[in-house]
């Protein structure tokens, strides 16, 4: 695993103070969709990424505003790292008309395109084709821009991946390949469907292409690791593939205990929680801790209201069910 | 290539498929053409032959045999500025990449609420008649009629190849661009310059007073045929060619129901779930006033597609077939 830099040159004290708000505001949004489907406000299922926020505002702090991201139906921290608000992708989950895509795509489709956020996908491994067409599309416009492809430990054992990257290799696209190791495939430990220890990273050598495993908690690894790796996709070196060992802290969905993993595991993991590393780290740059303290106040007071906001708005107009098929905004399918 | 801007010229079908995608090529930089085999060796059935070469490696690119890749690629590519036209070399290799045709490129912009915009075209050669077996002669426009989210347009003539083609291209939303491989060799008049013919707009290949034969791609010259022959028999059959499937023009259906008052719908695809199914579904619904007999539709039986010509015959449709359809109904 990267060895972490802790010089100060790495990581202004500033700069990481804002990180760590953004992740203060993803895990307390994450709490509060937990709450709000308790309280029967969110329907269907959430996959929530408390515990994986470092990935997420980590990689986003190193990419461009005009780079591409795709993501996972574990995608909320993804879509707020890369600008959507806590109170859209609530309002989203509660099936509200501010919802980021209007209450049709809901916990699993988080997607805003205008930051160049451009979807979280349900079906396992399929984006990653898709990040290496962005990708291509940078490169077919010179445009120096970069696709990241976030996927889960459970998505390198399905033919999309491999397809991917594949492809990717083969044209030197300026894509980056991020699995978020989470250690289980679903209810699975990946260990046990998986023919080689590190699910991503030992699958890159079949495709020549670079590969680094990191710590997925630490939001400054994070940030160093992937600025690498988007260095050299838009000096037109090709892809890379990045593994970061992480850990959910809930279940797999909404309605999974996670029973299953082991207590020893979940004690070790929760004490390697991202927000606890970076405020580690924070100390060790000499920030005193009550600016920590105002950042986590601040995070608070986000998502609060991001949640009153979500409640009061309204529901979409039932019309909208039949808009938006096509470009033209409609669904007629017959004259 | 050659120059075929001249309306006298004949062309076939197959040149046609590569002429229509030149045209955008040239007329618009975002168009970009990606496929197994497209390349220099101008596509297994030659219909991207001249491409690689008037446009180079930086606008046709050739793929490994991966076709979620391909279609993933496609898609990403749609969502940020290109116009992207994937080959899947055979229709039937749709169950290969079947996530994107299914849950991938038909919803993403209508469950992100209009965010993403996907011009894309997905082109295959589909159908039978070449006696490829069952793994390569399906048509199977009904697989992908079934998906509300993708437009389907499948070319009767080359003048419509080129035509549908610039419209597909040109457009805003996911087009699945049957190219039938029954029809590669045949020909017709070549399309005249700026030729575009709009998506959902059915048109009638031959006119007649006493039934309507609704058909689409192979189907139409087939039917074409039946009704030359009918016409010896004393029946007067008008040929209405659908052109697409999504949008479909239900407008021009009616409307020669209305003249006619019989429908027979000639399909390739399985009777099972066929597109004619629809079809008739809505006249039954909106035209079961106009109608003088039951409306027929002489489709493919439901079996795998047989490799000899002689059990294939037997299972998709032909002029016989067709015939005493027509002739069953016309007594009625």
């Amino acid at each position: 695993m990267t060895a972490v830099d802790t010089s100060a040159s790495v990581v202004s004290a500033e700069e990481l103070l804002a990180l760590y708000e953004e992740m203060a505001v993803i895990r307390r949004t994450e709490k509060a969709a937990h709450d709000l489907f308790l309280s029967g406000l969110v329907k269907g299922t959430t996959h929530l990424a408390a515990g994986q926020e470092a990935i997420a505002v980590g990689a986003s702090a190193a990419l461009r505003p005009d780079d591409y991201v795709f993501a996972t139906y574990r995608g909320h921290h993804h879509a707020m790292a890369r600008g959507a608000s806590p109170a859209e992708c609530l309002a989203e989950l509660m099936s509200k008309a501010t919802g980021v895509c209007h209450a049709k795509g809901g916990s699993m489709h988080l997607t805003k395109a205008s930051a160049g956020m451009l979807g979280s996908y349900a079906i396992v491994g399929a984006h990653l084709p898709m990040a290496a067409g962005a990708a291509w599309s940078a490169r077919l416009r010179g445009s120096g821009q970069v696709a990241v492809a976030f996927f889960g430990d459970g998505a390198t054992n399905i033919g999309a991946f491999h397809e991917a990257l594949n492809l990717a290799a083969v044209w030197a696209l300026p894509v980056l390949f991020i699995c978020e190791n989470n250690l289980y495939m679903e209810y699975t430990p990946i260990g046990e469907v998986t023919a080689v220890a590190n699910p991503a990273a030992d699958r890159a050598a079949a495709y020549r292409l670079p590969a680094e495993i990191l710590d997925g908690n630490d939001v400054v690894v994070v940030r160093e690791v992937v600025a690498r790796a988007a260095a050299r996709a838009r000096a037109g070196e090709g892809p890379t593939v990045l593994e970061a060992k992480t850990y959910r802290h809930f279940g797999h969905s909404r309605t999974d205990p996670a029973s299953y993993r082991p207590a020893e595991e979940v004690k070790q993991w929760l004490s390697r929680d991202p927000l606890d590393i970076a405020r580690a780290r924070l100390e060790a740059l000499g920030v005193p801790a009550e600016s920590v303290t105002a950042a986590d106040e601040r995070a608070a007071r986000t998502v609060e209201e991001a949640v009153a906001a979500a409640r009061a708005a309204p529901g979409p107009d039932p019309g909208t069910a039949l808009t938006d098929v096509w470009a033209d905004g409609g669904s007629a399918w017959r004259t | 290539m050659a120059d075929l801007t001249n309306e006298t010229d004949v062309i076939t079908y197959r040149e046609a498929v590569a002429e229509g995608i030149a045209r955008e090529l040239r007329r618009d930089p975002s168009v970009v053409c990606l496929g197994e085999d497209i390349g220099a060796a101008g596509g297994v059935f030659k219909t991207t032959a001249g491409l690689f070469q008037e446009f180079g490696k930086g606008r046709i690119w050739d793929t490994p045999i991966s076709e979620q890749a391909i279609l993933g690629v496609a898609m990403g590519a749609a969502m940020t500025g290109m116009r992207p036209v994937a080959e899947i070399m055979f229709s039937d290799f749709f169950a290969c990449c079947w996530d994107y045709l299914a849950n991938e490129i038909p919803k993403m912009r209508y469950m992100t609420g209009g965010q993403v915009t996907l011009p894309l075209v997905v082109r295959t050669a589909n159908g039978g008649g070449l006696g490829f077996g069952a793994q390569h002669s399906q048509a199977v426009e009904n697989w992908a009629l079934a998906v509300p989210g993708l437009k389907i347009a499948a070319p009767s003539t080359p003048a419509d190849v080129v035509g549908l083609m610039a419209a597909a291209i040109r457009s805003d939303d996911p087009v699945v661009f049957f190219e039938h491989k029954g029809l590669f060799a045949s020909k017709g008049p070549a399309a005249p310059d700026g030729h575009v013919v709009e998506l959902g707009r059915a048109v009638i290949a031959r006119e007649g007073t006493d039934i309507t034969l609704v058909a689409l791609a192979a189907t139409v010259p087939l039917a074409l045929a039946a009704a030359g022959r009918l016409a010896g028999q004393g029946i007067s059959a008008e040929v209405v060619d659908l052109r697409c499937l999504v949008p479909l023009d239900m407008a021009a259906v009616l409307e020669s129901v209305g003249r006619t008052s019989r429908l027979v719908i000639v399909e390739e695809n399985p009777y099972q779930g066929g597109w004619g199914g629809t079809v008739a579904s809505v006249v039954a619904d909106e035209g079961f006033e106009l109608l003088d007999a039951p409306v027929r539709r002489v489709a493919a039986a439901c079996v795998p597609l047989p490799f000899a010509d002689v059990l294939e015959q037997q299972v998709i449709p032909t002029v016989d077939t067709v015939i005493e359809a027509v002739t069953a109904l016309t007594a009625y």
